[in-house]
């Protein structure tokens, strides 16, 4: 009965791990073993990869699969690049893209939000209408605009990305800050003369880090998404560089003679974006205790 | 109530301003002279004072901008430099496909994710809840642009049964009525052309449905069980309706409020969603027009479309938001 394993992996009852550690859900276990996977590739990705990625083996060109062992596990393309080498190379620029673009947005985000929310007025009327402005933009169509503009280059694909991620911590954080203000020690750090900085820095942003971890994970999926779009199409990272991306793009002409190139670049984006969106959730029913009580989450 | 329409119009337009100049700074800012890229570089001087004088790109900056605005206000953007026709028509002539994809994609979603939002909220940690999160989270982690690949792959590489791109077999499509190939089909009566135009369709709208599809499954989901808890549900049970009656008419009407929301923030996401998906189809709407508007510098082309995108992304949102308030009485503005 596949309903029985289901749940006694999730709720019923705790296996050896959950015991250990009384949080840990199957969700947050999956989650973190394949982020911490996808982190580990990123960071060893030139020590551990078989072949240099962008090598050209004119005798090999567009061999399918061979299996573990054999020179070119995943195959070759084309060109006749090593496949596996690849991956483990584009893991790199998904893992630094996401990385920088969920911490910049982030910092951007919650220091906006925070400032926000806690002087009101005509800070929160400006801010609140630049919010405005950027979030009128389709998601995709602004990032595209600007790497098209702007050229291709990691920087550019960063910006092009932080630009819009920092909207969700900007508005969620704003609305904890406009709660947070009129507490009774926030009330007593003003009534003790901190100043308005002291007060956003040591009072107002630590009550907000939890909810913002939150959404840094989703963020983070949402930018290893973006990013292999806008590779695929053309204006994310320059074409030397080997991503997710621009393997599926140069698959895109071979799907009907070689089904190994468009799969394996695309599965680790799958797999790799569900792995995070897991913890995300897992993170968020442990932090949330709304969500908590009845079990559910978005 | 028309107050507070009037009053969400009126904050749109100074938005809408703020965009096309957002824009407008960024098309200019970009590297790269259009005049030499549609001339060449072999051009001599004169040529190019005459283009740049025809296409209004000798005047300063801040002219070009308030020309722009004059004509874009009147819902004219110029010609285009690649196309030589008024903007206008070209995005027109390529919106009936875009938005036909759009709610093909919509109403594959939706048909799918509630009625399993539904089930997996009513019962939850059962089977059923297990299969619906488990999908609603495999939709909102594919990427949309590699399913579109893996369709391809197995349905007509492998399996041969749907073909690989395109909105239809050449010839097999009668004359145009408004565009909408499915529509048109149904509209003449011919059976054939339907089924080309479905076949054609399918692939692309669920490649960019299956986003929307688990993140509707998820909010259906949370929606469902949240309501499930409500005083009226246990007040239905408490007369004796059947669990059906109460799920499908109690709990159901109630739990949909959030659900039509986020249809519409979802929308948006969809549209620029298209962009990608119809690259992947070779799909001849306005996204595949973007992409090819951005590789030539089309600079009319390109601001354009992303003005006719975000203006129709910002219409979309104010359009839910009335929508929310009429169905929720709850809310009064």
């Amino acid at each position: 009965m596949p309903s029985l394993t289901l749940e006694s992996a999730t709720e019923e009852s705790p296996g050896f791990l959950a015991r250990l550690l009384p949080r840990l859900h199957a969700k947050a276990f999956t989650g973190g073993v394949i982020v911490l996977m996808f982190i580990a590739v990123g960071i060893l990705g030139p020590k551990i990869a078989p072949h240099d990625p962008n090598k050209q083996e004119l005798t090999a060109l567009t061999k399918p699969p061979q299996g573990l062992g054999s020179p070119h596990v995943l195959g070759t393309d084309n060109l006749g690049r090593d496949i596996f080498s690849r991956i483990i190379h584009g893991a790199r620029v998904s893992l630094l893209v996401a990385f920088a673009v969920v911490f910049i947005s982030g910092i951007i985000g919650v220091s906006l939000g925070a400032i926000s929310g806690y002087l009101g007025g005509k800070t929160d009327f400006l801010i609140q209408k630049v919010v405005e402005v950027v979030w009128a933009f389709p998601p995709l169509l602004l990032g595209i605009t600007i790497m098209a503009f702007l050229g291709q280059s990691l920087f550019n694909l960063i910006l092009a990305l932080v630009i819009q991620r920092w909207i969700p911590y900007c508005r969620v954080v704003r609305g904890q800050a406009l709660t947070l203000r009129s507490r009774e020690f926030v009330v007593a750090a003003r009534c003790l003369g901190a100043g308005k900085g002291q007060i956003i820095l040591r009072h107002i942003i630590p009550n907000v880090i939890q909810i913002s971890l939150v959404i840094g994970t989703f963020a983070m999926a949402s930018s290893i998404i973006a990013e292999a779009s806008l590779s695929f199409l053309g204006v994310g990272v320059p074409p030397e560089i080997p991503t997710w991306g621009t393997m599926l793009a140069d698959a895109r002409i071979y799907i009907s003679t070689a089904w190994w190139l468009p799969l394996f670049p695309g599965l680790c984006i799958f797999i790799t974006v569900l792995g995070i969106n897991l913890l995300g959730d897992a993170l968020r029913d442990s932090l949330d205790p709304r969500l908590k009580r009845t079990g559910a989450g978005i | 109530m028309a107050g507070f329409f009037v009053q969400r119009l009126a904050g749109i337009i100074p938005v809408l301003l703020l965009i096309s100049l957002l824009v407008f700074i960024l098309i200019h800012a970009a590297p790269g002279d259009p005049t030499l890229m549609l001339l060449g570089e072999e051009t001599n001087a004169a040529d190019i004072a005459k283009a740049n004088q025809r296409w209004g790109l000798d005047r300063p900056l801040y002219i070009q901008y308030f020309k722009f605005l004059e004509s874009a206000a009147a819902g004219e953007f110029g010609k285009s430099f690649k196309y030589g026709e008024p903007v206008t028509g070209v995005i027109k002539a390529r919106l009936p496909a875009t938005i036909e994809l759009a709610l093909f994609a919509i109403v594959i979603a939706t048909l799918l994710a509630i009625p399993l939002g539904v089930w997996a909220g009513a019962k939850p940690n059962s089977w059923l809840d297990n299969l619906g999160t488990t999908f609603g989270l495999f939709g909102i982690s594919m990427p949309s642009f590699w399913l579109g690949i893996m369709l391809i792959l197995l349905l007509a590489g492998v399996l041969n049964i749907l073909p690989t791109s395109g909105r239809s077999t050449y010839g097999v499509a009668g004359p145009e009525i408004t565009g909408f190939y499915l529509l048109d089909s149904v509209l003449e009566k011919n059976g054939p052309a339907a089924w080309d135009a479905l076949t054609h369709i399918f692939m692309p709208a669920l490649a960019l449905g299956v986003n929307m599809l688990g993140i509707l499954m998820r909010v259906t989901r949370s929606s469902v069980l949240e309501v499930m808890n409500e005083e009226y549900v246990v007040t239905a049970r408490a007369k004796g309706l059947t669990e059906k009656n109460v799920i499908w008419r109690h709990v159901t009407s109630n739990a949909l409020i959030p659900v039509i929301t986020v249809v519409g923030l979802e929308l948006g996401t969809l549209l620029s969603g298209s962009i990608i998906v119809e690259t992947v189809f070779s799909w001849p709407g306005s996204g595949s027009l973007l992409i090819t508007a951005l590789n030539a510098r089309d600079y009319p082309l390109v601001t354009g479309l992303v003005m006719t995108y975000t203006a129709a992304f910002v219409l979309i949102n104010f359009i839910i938001d009335g929508l929310y308030a009429i169905i929720d009485p709850r809310i009064r503005y």
